[in-house]
């Protein structure tokens, strides 16, 4: 009989948890209702962006019935300094931005809890603020090292030089707002103390983090702290670490001596749990006669906050998209009284891209080149900024082959020359690039005599199917078919693994599922049987990762969009987009479809939607709900599509798969800005593509 | 949120005598606004009257061709009523533009009327408002005030009026039928909505306990010929930025007859007399089109951000009256 292993590594396996999701068996972190005496925590948030609680009036509030505490900067239990000062919850009576936790109050229902808030009386000593990022801010510094570990600033060769004697040179200023992450759950926690030893259920992407983060922060062994995150609606980066949501109820929770609930309210989540920063990208490009790169400059302004310097890593993409010999990125950055930004999909190379891929679209023209030309002659054949050889990279076989999908080539490059009714019409097309990073992980692999399979590691499925793909990865490795094996996940008691972030959870868990689920069946195949309290095994990849050089690991895709503008109103449509990705080995089709639409559409929703929307006078993000907040509708998406190569990877995983939460983000913005500029004659450099900017600049086709 | 009492009434002289009863009570509908409001702040009721078990739950063609909508219609049930689809495309098409399906499920007409302003601060109870608190002031005229008004507006206030179906009902000259403590009485609906002068706090010409019972739509000759055009910032659910309701009577190539109102540019829905006034007995062209908007938009005021909107309601009205004539030939 020929083994198959139905639903193993490559299947359309279908969600595993997704008949509990949609009956609703499956409890998110404020679903928990197992417990009776439950209480609730509102926080009251800052009124003003810069200052010092001066006072707050708290016993008419604590005298209201069913209200159990006040919390406030004076009474709240003291913390162990956190390194990420947005932890520091009521530490202190200073307040670093509009919308900041200045108090809280603990009652025995959420809605008493959220009324006494609203009541409770605050006083601040109020200071001047500075909110607004410009390109010239005075306070502009270069900061010590960026998110992820990279360099502020690269320099190789000599740009300026170069430039003055391009043949063709592309010099512009590409903006984008503040945007905010959005998933459907907000931040929420469950905290319940038994003794010193705390509970959290959380809704966070990383249980083993949120661990270490509380354990450290209330000064308690690790081992005393268990965080639980069995089901997560959403992230984007936003849930990738503790958030002040966490702390908060942990306090509260201590101080009534009850298990206490918060769940943010979509207000709080423009004010505490992290945004993207608003960047201003200067990029300048020279090329020669036939349109090779001699110069790329791309010189990045943003904004962080008075509690931590989070620097988003807009150029880096830059680093290594493309050969020229004189290449120069560098991150400024100015510390406002603004709610601290952090990460939100693809920190760094979505809003880099957007600026790159424009600009290599408006170098096209210059040139008089087809855009996937242009972007064909400046292919490296190795990574620029290191020299070191591409584990894998497939960007020129991804533009033909979308291009081809697309219909790419019967394209008249003129723009502003095709119309159906009021609606311009044209097409664009961008490159898309996503790191595949690794990281180490730990995780348990046993067999029990019934011939099943049981997986344990810290792994969180924030909706990307993780759950799936790691039983996949498991059955495949244990050459057995998947529904033998069970794999649990979201359970800090089940020991070190890294977050689902950077694209890597899939990657960095299911090397670590792999590593212990070989050794399993070694370990099975050489003792014959399986012993009746079965056999376990434990595996942890730090040797693995370490070892893991010699190579640039990135994923690569192209972007085509066709877009609509209407010459009456500026209204954009985008009714076609198309991805092609070469992101290695596919574990599941069906649930790699749904993160790279999903990307693309977030993408979409960049490039038409999303703005926070700063009033300088408050110093906050005003638009802070999903009324006012736009995010692209089902009516903004129709047709889209997201292909992959078959592409082989020995280099870069044991499953040869390179992340896929976050690159189909990358580069549609761009591919959008493309397509209006082509169907419009419009170049929009300030994002989003809203029709007041495209409106005035529009032909006059009426009368 | 308030702790408040909820109850559910049997008939509208009761629900009239307890709302009046009771300074801070409100009726409640659809609930698609109110609710919202109470979980905000802003609206502080200490009693809500369920209103929608009333028996105005019906859309009957009169003889004479009047349609008369009860006020506990759904917003979805009214879209998609015969006699309005066919008869009325202006009033079908301006429901269907707005909220989404749940919400259109939900919404009954009279409570679609009296929704209330989206304007961010007037939504923050954190900030002022001359709406939500009188004299606390107006931040939005150096603030956030891209999508306010560009007429009728005061130096108190810049609010626009959200809903899409008062815009079609003004073109259509509805009527609105009230009871209310003082008995019953039956205005036009240009009349029950306001402009902000001295008192935005004031959205309509409502009293206290006054409930909308239903609204009247007249028998007009060329409501077939007539549309809804709405531009929002996104293809589905989303507040207008701009929106006109018109109907158009062309013969031989010349205006005999117009209605016009705009949406999402003043404080109530705006009904467009001087563009309707010029553009009678003109030819039905681009040309006499544009002339006619731009007189009715003579006499917008804009701020920083929202100048945009007098080339896009132009724009609009011109595509729109210029279809609709087309229909004709």
């Amino acid at each position: 009989m020929s083994v198959t292993h139905i639903g193993a590594v490559g299947s359309d396996l279908g969600r595993i948890e997704g008949p509990a999701k949609v009956t609703g068996e499956a409890r998110y972190a404020a679903e928990q209702d197992h417990l009776h005496d439950v209480a609730y925590v509102w926080p009251v948030q800052s009124r003003i962006a810069k200052g010092t609680v001066r006072w707050i009036d708290d016993d008419p509030i604590r005298a209201l019935p069913q209200v159990l505490a006040v919390l406030t900067p004076d009474n709240a239990p003291r913390l162990q300094p956190p390194d990420d000062g947005e932890l520091a919850v009521l530490q202190s009576r200073t307040v670093s931005y509009r919308g900041q936790f200045v108090a809280a109050v603990v009652a025995q229902t959420l809605e008493t809890a959220r009324e006494a808030a609203g009541q409770l009386q605050v006083d601040y000593d109020s200071e001047s603020h500075d909110v607004q990022l410009t390109a010239d801010h005075s306070q502009l510094y270069r900061p010590g090292e960026p998110d992820a570990g990279f360099v502020s600033d690269t320099d190789e060769g000599d740009v300026d030089a170069a430039l003055e004697t391009a043949a063709f040179s592309v010099d512009h200023t590409y903006e984008t707002p503040a945007q905010h992450n959005n998933p459907m759950e907000p931040h929420a926690t469950l905290a319940v103390w038994d003794g010193d030893e705390l509970t959290l259920y959380d809704s966070n992407q990383g249980a083993y983090s949120v661990q270490q983060s509380l354990a450290k922060l209330f000064g308690l062994d690790p081992a005393a702290v268990h965080v639980l995150n069995e089901h997560v609606g959403g992230g984007f980066g936003s849930k990738g670490t503790a958030r002040p949501n966490a702390v908060l109820a942990a306090m509260a929770a201590r101080v009534v001596q009850r298990p206490v609930k918060l769940a943010l309210h979509r207000h709080h989540m423009f004010a505490v749990v992290g945004y993207r920063t608003p960047t201003i990208q200067r990029i300048r490009l020279g090329a020669d006669a036939d349109g090779r790169l001699s110069a790329i400059a791309h010189d990045v302004v943003e904004q962080t906050s008075t509690v931590l310097e989070f620097v988003e890593q807009t150029a880096v993409a830059t680093r290594l998209l493309y050969a020229a010999p004189n290449r120069r990125t560098t991150h400024r950055i100015a510390r406002l009284d603004v709610p601290t930004p952090r990460w939100m999909r693809a920190p760094g190379e979505c809003p880099g891209m957007y600026a790159l891929e424009s600009a290599m679209d408006e170098l096209a023209i210059e040139c008089g080149l087809d855009p996937i030309e242009v972007r064909i002659r400046n292919e490296p054949h190795c990574d620029p900024e290191t020299g070191k050889p591409w584990s894998s990279r497939s960007l020129v076989e991804c533009l033909h082959r979308g291009a081809d999908l697309f219909g790419w080539a019967e394209r008249d490059p003129r723009p502003a020359t095709r119309t159906e009714g009021s609606w311009q019409v044209g097409t664009g097309v961008a490159a898309s690039t996503y790191p595949a990073y690794a990281a180490a992980s730990s995780a348990t692999a046993r067999a029990d005599a019934d011939g099943t399979y049981r997986v344990r590691i810290t792994a969180s499925d924030i909706g990307t199917g993780a759950r799936t793909a790691l039983t996949q990865i498991a059955a495949g490795a244990l050459h057995v078919p998947t529904d033998l094996v069970r794999v649990d996940i979201g359970d800090s008691a089940f020991g070190q693994a890294t977050i689902a972030g950077g694209s890597m959870g899939t990657a960095s868990w299911g090397w670590a599922v792999t590593k212990a689920c070989v050794e399993l069946r070694e370990e099975v195949e050489r003792r014959g049987d399986i012993p009746g309290d079965g056999i376990e095994v434990r595996a942890e990849t730090s040797a693995e990762i370490k070892a893991r050089t010699g190579y640039t690991f990135q994923g690569f895709g192209a972007q085509f969009a066709e877009a609509r503008v209407n010459v009456d109103t500026g209204e954009v449509r985008v009714p076609r987009l198309l991805g092609m990705f070469g992101v290695g080995r596919i574990i599941n089709p069906r649930t790699a479809r749904s993160q790279l639409i999903g990307g693309m559409t977030m993408g979409l929703s960049m490039a038409l939607h999303e703005e926070g929307v700063l009033d300088p006078a408050f110093g906050d993000y005003v638009n802070h709900d999903l009324a006012e907040y736009h995010v692209a509708t089902c009516a903004d998406v129709t047709d889209i599509r997201a292909q992959w190569l078959d592409e082989q990877d020995q280099h870069v995983n044991p499953m040869g798969s390179k992340g896929i939460g976050e690159i189909g983000i990358v580069g549609t913005a761009a591919a959008v800005a493309n397509a209006v500029h082509h169907a419009s004659g419009v170049r929009i450099r300030d994002l989003p593509i809203r029709l007041d900017k495209l409106l005035g600049r529009l032909p006059t086709r009426i009368g | 949120m308030r702790a408040f009492e909820f109850v559910r009434a049997d008939t509208a002289d009761a629900a009239v005598r307890t709302v009046a009863a009771h300074p801070e009570a409100k009726f409640l509908g659809g609930g698609t606004n109110l609710v919202d409001l109470m979980k905000l702040g802003v609206e502080r009721p200490d009693l809500l009257v369920d209103v929608t078990r009333l028996p105005f739950g019906s859309v009957d063609v009169e003889p004479g061709g009047t349609v008369r909508i009860g006020t506990n219609v759904r917003n979805s049930a009214l879209a998609a009523h015969p006699a309005v689809r066919t008869g009325l495309p202006v009033l079908s098409q301006a429901l269907l533009a707005g909220a989404s399906g749940q919400l259109r499920n939900m919404a009954t007409v009279g409570g679609n009327l009296l929704q209330r302003t989206r304007c961010v601060y007037f939504q923050d109870v954190t900030k002022p408002c001359n709406k939500r608190e009188p004299g606390s002031g107006c931040p939005a005229r150096q603030g956030v005030h891209r999508n306010l008004a560009i007429l009728g507006a005061s130096e108190d206030c810049l609010a626009t009026h959200p809903s899409d179906l008062a815009v079609a009902l003004a073109a259509l000259d509805a009527r609105v039928a009230i009871t209310g403590p003082d008995g019953n009485r039956d205005i036009p609906l240009a009349q029950l909505h306001r402009l902000p002068g001295d008192h935005p706090e004031q959205d309509t010409t409502l009293r206290h306990g006054d409930l909308i019972t239903s609204i009247t739509v007249p028998p007009l000759a060329f409501a077939e010929r007539s549309a809804y055009r709405k531009v929002r910032d996104r293809a589905s659910y989303a507040f207008a930025v701009a929106s006109v309701a018109a109907a158009l009577d062309v013969d031989d190539g010349v205006v005999r007859d117009i209605r016009l109102a705009f949406g999402a540019v003043a404080h109530k829905p705006w009904r467009a007399h001087a563009a309707e006034e010029a553009l009678r007995g003109q030819p039905a062209t681009a040309a006499s089109f544009r002339a006619a908007a731009e007189t009715e938009l003579a006499a917008a005021e804009t701020l920083r951000d929202n100048g945009f909107k007098v080339p896009l309601i132009i724009n609009i009205i011109v595509r729109t009256l210029g279809d609709l004539a087309g229909e004709r030939s």
